[in-house]
């Protein structure tokens, strides 16, 4: 046979445009806006698909705070500094595990075989909802702080230093996501990938930080918190809203995010991809 | 590449030839070579050899199961394919299916829209994700929603619409940029009569503008109406190809039922028939009537007249074109599930 051709233009009816390659990254970014309109509406008429983003944060936040704030703290308004950024990056990873159950049902619909079909981008269907869910992730921030400041919550950082919180939440978010939406391409039903995410949701977000010091916990459980991604974030969560501070926490936090991004975003697409 | 045949060969040419003005005859669109795809031990579909030429309608027919939608997702880049190969104006579907994804639209099988957007929002999207501007992509919906007879469902959402509205949108949605190839998998299962004649109207126009349509059928009627060659498959393998003439001489136009008033002078009718049309009629189950395959429908005719002056009474006859069933019995030896109500009996 002939070597593949790059490039040829059909000038035949009815075919009249070039066929490419690949597809250019101008291209692929529309394909990826496109397919984030259609999550955006898509959420708009299903709003139940919000409510780990809204109920839940706040049932957390009101029982969380009564409940462990006298056993941590001493009281529940001395607890709130500890535990609002720590259910801001447990509400965030719980809004996660969405994107893959999401994926998997959509997967499983007629609509996702005309994408397949279609010459667009591989990551397209994928990180179209991606972009959309960012939203979401803004949301549960946005709610777990009202409900902190509701019950007393004064953040020492002021609004830069909340609006940093709120942006590397939503970026702590999107990055882990990407673990769920690979579970989801993997998984054979959407109940799967609940279960499965859920083994690996609550380790990340309760072997961590986010609730307790962790001088309080046995030696071996400090070595499992302190390389925990989660612990980053949610200390670099603290230093940007309770104190305003640009710290190495940050940096740890943000380097986590790209590592977890790095591996599992070629993951996810391959396995989409793949799947028949 | 290792294989070198005429056919792949042939294909590949006409992808180096396609940058001309004007459609050439004789350049394949599609192209199979001993296709083939395993489920388990399955195989769906067996070693099908298949060429499409550009501008034409090619019908695959075949009953459930018999490997159709399997093909067709192959051809389509739906499914890797597990042996043979398989090529869209010369680009190969395994390692060149960005390119084949630009020449074709499909139209599965089962409705591939989206569920939670309206019919004019699927078709203004899959407009954008196939490059057009937001504006041409609303014009092209508004066009494709007038064409299909769906304005007025254009803004309400796809659960709401009825069966058959969802089969149209499902092919408007295929032919926003106007593919080259166009696959359609049982079109007008589930339509009625009127929409399945606006829908055959549609594919006929589609290739009077330049497209190639690949489409798969249970029906021999529709094959017979809309594609000028044909090719049967059962159970994974193809068993006949050609043009629907073709076909139908290989299986005889028509047959003449009759129904005998005496149960006894069935055995001489049968013979007369025999005689008359070279066929060997079939005894019906009760043994009080037979059918016989035409080659010619005035042969008919002459079956009639003869029982008439041999004096051999009839309470009923008539003429009854090829089923699917026929085909197959006539191409397999099988049936296509159903059983039959008739033996085959010898020409006495
Ligand atoms: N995903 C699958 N996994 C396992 N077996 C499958 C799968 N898809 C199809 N098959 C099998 O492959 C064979 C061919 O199926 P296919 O859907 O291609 O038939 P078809 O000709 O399209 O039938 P129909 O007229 O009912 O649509 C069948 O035996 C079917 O059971
Ligand atoms: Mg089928």
């Amino acid at each position: 046979m002939t070597a593949a051709n790059p490039i040829l233009t059909t000038t035949s009816r009815p075919a009249a445009r070039a066929v490419t390659a690949s597809v250019p990254a101008r291209e692929a970014l529309t394909q990826i806006t496109t397919l984030a309109w259609r999550a955006l509406i898509k959420m708009s008429r299903n709003p139940e698909q919000l409510v780990d983003v809204t109920a839940m944060p706040v049932l957390f936040t009101v029982m969380f705070g009564l409940m462990f704030g006298g056993a941590v703290s001493g009281s529940t308004a001395h607890y709130l500094p500890t535990l609002i950024p720590g259910i801001i990056a447990m509400t965030t990873i719980t809004a996660c595990v969405g994107a893959g159950i999401q994926l998997r049902e959509d997967m499983d619909k007629g609509v996702f075989d005309r994408f397949r079909s279609l010459p667009i981008a591989r990551i397209a269907p994928l990180a179209g909802p991606m972009m959309a869910d960012l939203a979401r992730y803004a949301i549960a921030a946005g709610v777990t702080l009202t409900v902190g400041v509701v019950m007393g919550y004064r953040p020492g950082g002021g609004v830069p230093g909340v609006l940093a919180g709120v942006v590397l939440a939503v970026i702590t978010g999107w990055s882990l996501a990407w673990i769920f939406l690979w579970i989801g391409t993997k998984a054979r039903s959407a109940g799967a990938v609940q279960g499965m995410s859920m083994m690996i949701m609550f380790p990340l977000a309760f072997l961590s930080n986010a609730f307790v010091p962790v001088d309080t916990l046995p030696g071996w459980l400090q070595a499992v918190t302190r390389v925990n991604p989660v612990s980053h974030v949610v200390s670099a969560l603290r230093d940007l809203m309770n104190d305003g501070a640009l710290t190495t926490q940050v940096g740890w936090a943000l380097l986590g995010c790209a590592t977890v991004a790095a591996i599992f975003i070629p993951l996810a697409v391959r396995s989409y991809s793949r799947r028949v | 590449m290792t294989t070198g045949t005429p056919h792949v060969e042939r294909s590949s040419t006409s992808a180096d030839q396609a940058g001309r003005d004007s459609p050439r005859p004789g350049t394949v669109a599609v192209e199979a070579r001993d296709l083939t795809k395993l489920f388990g031990t399955n195989r769906a579909v067996d070693g099908i050899d298949l060429t499409v030429m550009e501008g034409e309608i090619f019908g695959v027919l075949g009953p459930n199961g018999a490997g159709k939608t399997t093909m067709l997702n192959m051809l389509a880049t739906l499914l890797p394919i597990d042996g043979g190969e398989a090529r869209i104006f010369g680009y190969d579907v395994c390692s060149q299916g960005h390119a084949v994804r630009q020449l074709i639209g499909v139209t599965g099988q089962f409705a591939s829209v989206d569920e939670n957007l309206t019919g004019r929002e699927n078709l203004w999207m899959f407009g954008r994700l196939q490059g057009l501007s937001s504006k041409r992509a609303h014009s092209i919906a508004d066009d494709l929603l007038a064409q299909f007879d769906l304005t007025e469902a254009a803004h309400r959402p796809i659960s709401q619409f009825s069966g058959g509205m969802r089969r149209r949108l499902d092919l408007a949605a295929s032919l926003i940029t106007r593919p080259a190839v166009i696959f359609l998998d049982e079109p007008t299962t589930g339509l009625d009569p009127r929409n399945r004649s606006q829908m055959w109207d549609t594919i006929r126009d589609l290739v009077a503008e330049g497209s190639t349509i690949l489409l798969t059928t249970q029906y021999l009627d529709e094959a017979d109406a809309l594609a000028g060659r044909i090719a049967v498959i059962d159970r994974g393998r193809k068993v006949a190809e050609g043009t629907p003439g073709q076909l139908k001489t290989q299986i005889g136009t028509s047959s003449l039922r009759v129904q005998m008033a005496e149960a006894a002078d069935t055995a001489a009718a049968v013979a007369l028939a025999a005689d008359l049309t070279g066929e060997t009629p079939v005894v019906t189950l009760a043994g009080s009537g037979f059918s016989v395959t035409l080659n010619d429908a005035n042969q008919a005719a002459d079956v009639l007249v003869a029982l008439r002056n041999h004096r051999l009474d009839i309470t009923n006859a008539t003429v009854e074109q090829p089923s699917l069933d026929d085909v197959f019995f006539a191409l397999t030896g099988h049936t296509s599930g159903t059983p039959t109500s008739e033996t085959e009996v010898n020409r006495s």
